[in-house]
C-alpha cells in the first residue's frame, strides 16, 4: 500500500466543474445571475447550463434536470436519476415470496396496489394457481386498484396544476385524494405501504361497513369530479399552458416505450385491462379513454375521463362484493395461503384469537404448519413470468424469476415512470424553459418507481 | 386414454404424475444445485434429509408444434433461435447474442410479427450457469396482433458483451444502462453506456449474486440481529 491511498475517500472527491462559471441559485438572487450571465455573454459565451433539482417542487421528487438554454429556449434537456435508488429489487432476493410484496409496494408510492398486483400475478403464474384465486379476492383487487387509480390521477392533476400556478386545483385534488386514502385505511389498515395483495389472494376480508363507505364515496365523487372539468377544461390560462406542450405522437411513443395516458393521448386506445385482461377485468363495463392531440392537455383530459371510468368500475365492484359476503379471499391451497387471519382485539389489530387457540391449544400440526409457512414460506417452481398490469402511468410489469426456492431469484420491475421519463428530451427540447415543467408533469413520473 | 382406471392397471399408469421423468427428456441443463430438504445448514439435522442434493432445472425446450401463433412467430425466426421454451403459457426464444440485432429488427419490422413495443431489458445473473452466467431478458409486445413474447440472450461472465438494440428499440436506452449498472453487461453499440442509478464512480455491479447485500447488525433490547444476507435462512 502506498501512502497516497491513505485517508482518501472514494466517494467524497471533488465534483467541481472544469469549465464555465457556476452560480448557485436558491431564490431571490436572480440579479447576480443575470449580471453574471450578461458578463459571460460579453465574453462570447451565450450558452447556459441549468441544473434543476435534484430536489425541487416541480420535479416530482428527486429528479435532476440538466437544461441547456439559449435565452429562454431549451436546446438540450437531460435527466439525472438515481437519487432515490434504494435497492428494493436486490432486497427482495433476501426475503420470502410473501415478504416481497412488502418491499415492492414501496416502489411507486402513489400506486402501491399496482406494484403488489403485478408481482403477485407473476408469482401466481409460476405457482400455477392463477385459476384458483377466489372470486372475492379478484374483485377486491380490482376495487383497490381502481380506487388507487383515482388517488394517483388526483395527485397527477393536483401537482400538475400546482406547477403551473393553479393552486386551487392542487388543494381540491388533495382533498379528494384524502378520501381515497381514508378508504384504503379502512380496508387495509394503512394509507400506503399496504402489502395487502399477496400471492394467493388478499390479506384480509372487507371490514364491516366498508361497502357503505365506498358507496358514499362514489356518490360524493360523482358530484365533485365535474368540478374539475368546470374549473380546468375550458379555462383559457390552463389551456394556454397545456395545449401543444410536450407533443409526442404515436410513433414517438412506441419507439420510446411510452404507455398509459401519453400513449392514449395520441388516439390509440391501448389499455392492458382491455387488451390482455387480468383479475377478471373482462367482466367489467368500462371504456378506454383517448384524446387526439398528443399533448399535455390531452393527457390531462384522459386522466380526468379515466377517473369517471374508475368510479364506474368501483361501483360494479361494490355491487359484486355485496353478494360475496363471507366468501374466501385467499386461495384454498393450505400450502400457499397465509395461515392466520387478522382480527380486532382489545389491544388493536392482531392475529385472530380463534386461530391462536387452534394452533396453541388444539392442533400441533397446525402450529407446525403455521410456523413453517411464516418463517420458511412456500417454494415456487423454477421458471420466469412477466404479467404486466395497466398502472395509472402505463405498463407496469414484474419480471419474476424463481430457482425453486423460498425466495425470489430475481424480481425486476419495468416501471412506466422510468421508461416514460426518457421522453423528457424529445418533449421539451426546442420549447420554452417553463414548458419543461408542464411536459414532465404530463408524464407524471414518480421517482420512487423510477429509481426503485 | 378412454379405458377406465381399474385395479388391473399398473400403478405407474394410474398416477403418472408420480413417476420420475426418464433420463434425457429434459434438454435443459441444471443451473445450480439445492442441498438439503429444509434449506438450513448447521442445524444438527440427523434425519438424513439434509444430505439431499437436487439440481435446479429450469423448464426445458418445447417441441413442435407449439400451438397457435407461437408457431407463426417461431417459423419466421427459425434459423436464428437456439431454443424455444414454453412455460405457463409464456413463450421464450433463446437467441445467441450474434443474432440478437437481426432478431430484434425482424421482430419489429416483419409484417406477420410486428412487435412494436419493447418493455425493456431485465438482467439476471446465474452464477452457476457456467459459460452463460449473465442473461438479458427482453419482453416484447405486438400491439397489432396482441401477442407477447420473451427473448433471452446470455453471455459469459468473462466476456460480458451483448449487442445493443437501442437502434431498433430506442426505449431500451435507459434499460440497457440499468442492466449495465446492475449486472455489468456491456451493450455494444449503445449510444452512451453510463451508470444510471448508482453514482458514476461506484465500484462493482450491485445486483450480481456475488455482490453482497450489505447492512449492519441491528441491536434491540440487548440482542443483536445480523443483516438479512447473514441471517439463518431457507433457500
Amino acid at each position: 500500500m502506498t501512502q497516497t491511498n491513505q485517508g482518501e475517500d472514494l466517494y467524497a472527491q471533488g465534483s467541481d466543474t472544469s469549465d464555465g462559471r457556476v452560480f448557485t441559485v436558491t431564490g431571490q438572487d436572480w440579479d447576480s445571475v443575470v449580471q453574471g450571465v450578461s458578463e459571460a455573454a460579453d465574453d462570447g459565451a451565450e450558452r447556459v447550463v441549468v441544473n434543476m433539482g435534484p430536489q425541487h417542487p416541480s420535479t416530482h421528487g428527486v429528479l435532476r434536470l440538466i437544461l441547456e438554454l439559449e435565452g429562454e429556449t431549451v436546446t438540450e434537456a437531460r435527466c439525472g436519476i438515481g437519487y432515490l435508488h434504494t435497492g428494493i429489487e436486490k432486497n427482495m432476493e433476501f426475503r420470502t415470496w410473501v415478504q416481497g410484496v412488502t418491499f415492492c409496494t414501496r416502489m411507486d408510492y402513489l400506486s402501491p396496489f399496482y406494484n403488489e398486483m403485478t408481482y403477485t400475478l407473476g408469482v401466481e403464474r409460476l405457482l400455477d394457481i392463477e385459476d384458483d384465486i377466489p372470486e372475492k379476492a379478484e374483485v377486491m383487487r380490482v376495487l383497490l386498484m381502481e380506487l388507487n387509480r383515482l388517488s394517483s390521477h388526483l395527485v397527477a392533476i393536483a401537482t400538475g396544476g400546482m406547477e403551473i400556478g393553479a393552486l386551487t386545483v392542487m388543494t381540491i385534488g388533495f382533498r379528494e385524494r384524502e378520501l381515497v386514502l381514508d378508504l384504503f385505511e379502512l380496508i387495509t389498515g394503512l394509507r400506503m405501504n399496504h402489502a395487502f395483495i399477496r400471492p394467493g389472494g388478499v390479506a384480509q376480508d372487507l371490514p364491516p361497513g366498508a361497502l357503505d363507505e365506498i358507496r358514499d364515496f362514489v356518490a360524493l365523487m360523482k358530484k365533485r369530479l365535474p368540478e374539475y372539468a368546470a374549473l380546468c377544461n375550458a379555462n383559457p390560462i390552463f389551456r394556454a399552458r397545456l395545449e401543444g406542450v410536450g407533443h409526442l405522437d404515436l410513433s414517438g411513443c412506441l419507439a420510446l416505450g411510452l404507455t398509459g395516458p401519453p400513449l392514449r393521448a395520441t388516439g390509440y386506445a391501448w389499455d392492458l385491462r382491455k387488451a390482455q385482461p387480468y383479475s377478471g377485468y373482462e367482466d367489467y363495463d368500462f371504456d378506454v379513454m383517448t384524446w387526439d392531440t398528443a399533448d399535455s392537455y390531452g393527457r390531462f383530459r384522459i386522466r380526468l375521463a379515466e377517473m369517471h371510468e374508475s368510479l364506474k368500475i368501483v361501483e360494479q365492484c361494490a355491487d359484486r362484493l355485496a353478494g360475496l359476503e363471507g366468501a374466501p379471499v385467499m386461495v384454498a391451497d393450505k400450502k400457499i395461503a397465509w395461515p392466520s387471519q387478522l382480527a380486532i382485539g382489545s389491544d388493536g389489530m392482531g392475529n385472530s384469537l380463534d386461530h391462536i387457540r387452534h394452533i396453541m391449544g388444539e392442533s400441533m400440526e397446525a402450529l407446525i404448519h403455521h410456523f413453517k409457512l411464516v418463517t420458511e414460506g412456500f417454494r415456487v417452481p423454477p421458471g420466469q413470468a412477466y404479467v404486466p398490469v395497466e398502472s395509472p402511468r402505463g405498463e407496469l410489469g414484474a419480471h419474476v424469476v424463481s430457482d425453486g426456492g423460498t425466495r425470489p431469484f430475481r424480481a425486476h420491475f419495468r416501471d412506466p415512470s422510468f421508461t416514460n421519463l426518457q421522453a423528457t428530451s424529445v418533449m421539451s427540447e426546442g420549447g420554452m424553459v417553463a414548458d419543461v415543467i408542464v411536459a414532465i408533469a404530463s408524464i407524471d413520473p414518480v421517482m420512487g418507481g423510477v429509481d426503485r | 386414454m378412454s379405458e377406465e382406471k381399474g385395479p388391473d392397471q399398473r400403478a405407474t399408469e394410474q398416477s403418472p404424475e408420480n413417476v420420475p421423468v426418464p433420463e434425457g427428456t429434459t434438454s435443459e441443463r441444471a443451473v445450480g444445485v439445492r442441498t438439503g430438504m429444509f434449506g438450513v445448514a448447521g442445524t444438527g439435522d440427523t434425519s438424513g434429509y439434509g444430505g439431499l442434493v437436487k439440481p435446479t432445472v429450469f423448464p426445458g425446450a418445447a417441441q413442435r408444434p407449439y400451438g397457435g401463433w407461437f408457431d407463426t412467430v417461431a417459423d419466421s425466426l427459425d434459423a436464428l433461435i437456439e431454443r424455444v421454451v414454453i412455460h405457463r403459457g409464456e413463450i421464450t426464444f433463446h437467441v445467441h447474442r450474434d443474432h440478437l440485432l437481426e432478431v430484434a429488427q425482424k421482430l419489429r419490422d416483419d409484417e406477420t410479427l410486428r412487435f412494436e413495443f419493447c418493455s425493456g431489458v431485465s438482467g439476471v445473473h446465474y452464477p452457476e450457469d457456467t459459460g452463460r452466467e449473465l442473461h438479458a431478458v427482453y419482453h416484447l409486445t405486438s400491439m397489432t396482433w396482441n401477442r407477447r413474447i420473451r427473448v433471452e440472450v446470455s453471455c459469459p461472465d468473462a466476456d460480458p458483451h451483448i449487442p445493443s438494440i437501442v437502434s431498433v428499440y430506442p426505449t431500451n436506452d435507459w434499460h440497457e444502462r440499468e442492466a449495465w449498472d446492475f449486472f455489468g453487461i456491456i451493450f455494444d453499440g449503445h449510444p452512451g453506456l453510463t451508470r444510471i442509478q448508482m453514482p458514476d464512480d461506484w465500484p462493482g455491479h450491485p445486483q450480481r449474486k456475488d455482490y453482497p447485500l450489505g447492512g449492519i447488525p441491528v441491536e434491540y433490547k440487548g440482542g443483536s440481529i445480523p443483516p438479512p444476507d447473514q441471517r439463518r435462512s431457507y433457500n
